[in-house]
């Protein structure tokens, strides 16, 4: 074990996480985007809107993220569409945890009590109203949950975008292995890096929990 | 809006899931500050039959009118959208369920429709839900979470919330069938009052004695029709069908 070795890379692998972590972050402003509408579209009353958005989740989930990534990569230029790596790869990794993360919003949706909606509905309230005031609220720890979930998969996940060129974490490893020749030190230092991102977000999503477990109340 | 019109008015409303046909065309005229209760063997279509009456069903054929406007009326989309919301609020509705909001305090519960759907200040809309949790004998349970009260006092508060928006008429269905046999009295009590106060209301319930108590008049539904209706004493103490005489054995049997 060549800890000093380690000690050496550790700026270089800082400067690396930082870039995983704006992958992420620009990936998951994009899914969430990406969700919100899917589960507009999934709870529209036209039929169209409706197969539209299942049909979007089942491709998504149907098919590897890596196939996805090299389809708008390496694909994308035959169609004009010349993006950077990471560009390519905030954009499909966006796409791909959208689908995800609106199965889980919708199932949170959905798990609040029918009975809910039909109370606000007799009271006269608009479909909008009662989503806003209503079934949101009760569905927010659930769909905070569902989110958080997603969110930890989608930051391991742009391991994946060194394929593609992206200069995050696991490309950075790779090219001190190959200068290196320490493969073990090198993988073990960006493991760790990922594992403080991720204990980070764990720790911001239990905040977030326990800001918005009040909506938790217990059930009527 | 003839006082001559009675406030509800169902025209032969029938109503199926696929191919089964749940409601076969049901007539039903309640007059301003009437009751009337629904009796019925389960399955017999009393809920269904309720819930047209503010649309949370969709009927397949036949009319339903609310205070001389028509409730399900040919608007589409959008528009059709206002038009029910705006019938709904004149409208009612407890649940056996009760549907509190779980997240709201009861007194929050009780003023946030006026709140938001009639532009009500917060103080107006918390003045008035203090004043009918007062009524409906919960003036102390103002800050309580749904979860901390009792299915009566749940339900005392699922009243509330809809007497909030001042409505024409109430809509019942089976108001104290969730509840533990001690808790139905304090809110058959509530009804009786609102009874008193000439609230028009559509009564869904198991309780033959109350419905005798309260009712105006009387339907007896087994099968998606109307069997038999009549005032109370004669519905429930001298009913002419042989299925009205079976259930009424069965039920008070029990
Ligand atoms: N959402 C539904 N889908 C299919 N059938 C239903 C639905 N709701 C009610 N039914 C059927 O309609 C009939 C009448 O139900 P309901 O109005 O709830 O009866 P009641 O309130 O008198 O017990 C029953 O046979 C019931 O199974
Ligand atoms: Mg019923």
């Amino acid at each position: 074990m060549d800890v000093a070795l380690i000690q050496r890379i550790a700026p270089f692998i800082l400067e690396a996480a930082l870039k995983t972590m704006q992958l992420a972050a620009a990936s998951l402003a994009i899914g969430l985007a990406a969700a919100v509408a899917l589960v507009a579209a999934r709870m529209s009353r036209q039929a169209i809107w409706r197969g539209l958005s299942a049909a979007y989740v089942s491709v998504i989930r149907g098919t590897p993220l890596l196939v996805q990534l090299f389809l708008v990569f390496f694909g994308g230029p035959q169609l004009g569409l010349n993006l950077t790596p990471f560009q390519a790869g905030a954009i499909t990794m966006g796409l791909n945890i959208g689908a995800y993360m609106s199965v889980g919003l919708h199932g949170a949706i959905i798990a609040v009590e029918h009975g809910q909606y039909e109370a606000a509905r007799s009271l006269g309230f608009g479909r909008l109203d009662t989503m806003r005031l209503f079934i949101l609220p009760q569905a927010a720890p659930l769909m905070l949950r569902t989110l958080g979930v997603n969110t930890v998969i989608l930051t391991k996940g742009t391991a994946l975008a060194s394929t593609i060129g992206v200069v995050e974490l696991t490309y950075s490893a790779q090219r001190f292995v190959t200068s290196t020749y320490k493969p073990f030190e090198v993988f073990a230092a960006a493991g760790i890096a990922y594992l403080i991102i991720i204990l980070a977000i764990m720790l911001g999503i239990r905040g977030l929990e326990s800001l918005f477990g009040t909506a938790e109340r217990g059930r009527v | 809006m003839t006082s001559a019109a009675p406030m509800i008015r169902l025209r032969g409303i029938r109503k199926s899931y696929g191919s089964h046909e749940v409601l076969k065309g049901i007539d039903l005229d309640v007059d301003q500050g009437r009751i009337v209760s629904i009796i019925g063997p389960s399955g017999s279509g009393k809920s269904t039959l309720l819930r047209s009456v503010n649309m949370l069903e969709e009927i397949s054929h036949g009319e339903i009118w609310l205070d001389g406007v028509q409730v399900n009326s040919a608007l589409t989309g959008r528009a059709f959208e206002t038009h029910i919301n705006r019938i709904r609020q004149q409208m009612g509705m407890v649940f056996q369920q009760f549907n509190l909001f779980p997240h709201l305090t009861a007194l929050e519960n009780v003023s946030i429709a006026p709140m938001k759907l009639k532009g009500k200040s917060k103080a107006e809309a918390e003045a008035l839900a203090r004043t009918l949790l007062e009524k409906v004998g919960l003036a102390d349970k103002g800050g309580a979470y749904p979860a901390r009260l009792s299915g009566g006092q749940k339900q005392r508060v699922a009243i509330a919330r809809a007497l909030a928006m001042q409505p024409k008429a109430m809509l019942f269905d089976e108001a104290t069938s969730a509840l533990d046999p001690e808790l139905v009295d304090e809110v058959n009590l509530v009804m009786k009052q609102l009874a008193a106060e000439q609230m028009t209301m559509i009564i869904v319930t198991h309780e033959m004695r109350f419905a005798a108590e309260v009712s105006d008049h009387v339907l007896f539904m087994d099968g998606g029709v109307v069997v038999e209706q009549g005032p109370p004493e004669q519905v429930l103490k001298a009913p002419t069908q042989e299925r009205t005489r079976g259930f009424l054995r069965k039920h008070l049997a029990q």
